[in-house]
């Protein structure tokens, strides 16, 4: 989308399709916010109430991933790159599980 | 001597010089803010009381609004310059700044209302890794600011002689200002709502 080719053969009409689905995005992302905010205020149990807050986080960085930055229509080298932090994202984060499940560590983590 | 690929693609990536390296440095910050948000779970984890609800919700829930709103400005800025209307890009990259410095004031008027209230970092385990992970977000959203701020001005000056790379630039300080909206689209519900 951004190559010189690209630049060239990006008619009006496609930015004009482009810019419509950038304000149907935005007006996700902003009915979205309302809707994490307005679950917060249920009082749900703290796992549900995680889960949930996550996901729609989830959806809406996927949305601003995907749209705004242009993930869904990239190139293979940006793909793999960002597999690799994927995965080594996912095992920074599983960290606090490992730690958790220690017994040593548990023995002071309430 | 000429850098190459600024404009066209490299033959083996298939992606301009600027785009390869924003997408590489972004992944570093992924695993930067990652390895806070692990110790946000550590400390969590470990915390006899958690506070909920304690922040200011409806400011926050402004300032990710605001935040949303210079990601779609920022994002028509670029769609502009496709377009190649100068003007319009100047009022949607002029936008998108502005947006910035609602962010950041919003941001001081609640930071200077823990600080006048005695919430400091020193004061608690949530309030210290708070403040670490705004500060940093915030630290971000100034950078952003700083090239986006040059790119509406001085540096709109390469749109003249050399509008595919300015246009490309501008995409690539996109993707930067994206990825600060993003972090803040994680951190606004675990830090206030959770």
């Amino acid at each position: 989308m951004s190559t010189h080719s690209a630049h060239s053969a990006h008619s009006a009409h496609d930015v004009k399709n482009e810019v419509r689905r950038y304000v149907v995005v935005f007006v996700a992302l902003l009915c979205l916010t309302v809707i994490t905010v307005a679950i917060s205020y249920l009082n749900l149990p703290t796992l549900p109430a995680i889960l949930i807050a996550l996901f729609v986080a989830c959806v809406k960085g996927s949305l601003v991933a995907s749209y705004f930055m242009h993930l869904i229509s990239e190139k293979k080298a940006i793909y793999m790159a960002l597999l690799l932090t994927v995965v080594l994202f996912a095992v920074l984060m599983s960290l606090p599980l490992f730690a958790h499940s220690d017994p040593i560590v548990l023995r002071h983590v309430p | 001597m000429e850098i190459p690929y600024t404009i066209t693609p490299r033959p083996d990536t298939g992606l301009f010089n600027a785009k390869a390296g924003i997408w590489l440095f972004l992944a570093s910050e992924v695993m930067l803010f990652g390895a806070l948000f692990t110790s946000y779970i550590l400390l969590r984890i470990g915390a006899d009381h958690w506070p909920h609800h304690e922040l200011d919700v409806p400011l926050a829930t402004l300032n990710t609004a605001v935040l949303i709103t210079s990601s779609i400005t920022m994002v028509m800025s670029w769609a502009s310059l496709m377009e190649k209307n100068f003007k319009k890009y100047r009022v949607y990259m002029g936008l998108t700044f502005l947006l910035g410095v609602c962010f950041l004031i919003i941001k001081g008027f609640e930071y200077t209302h823990h600080f006048s209230t005695g919430e400091t970092p020193n004061k608690s385990t949530f309030l210290a890794i708070y403040f670490t992970l705004t500060g940093l977000h915030g630290l971000h959203v100034i950078g952003g600011m700083i090239v986006n701020g040059y790119f509406w001005g001085p540096g709109s000056k390469m749109w003249k002689t050399q509008p595919e790379r300015f246009t490309n630039r501008i995409e690539v300080a996109g993707l930067y200002w994206h990825f600060v909206d993003l972090v803040w689209i994680f951190l606004f519900p675990v830090l206030y709502l959770l």
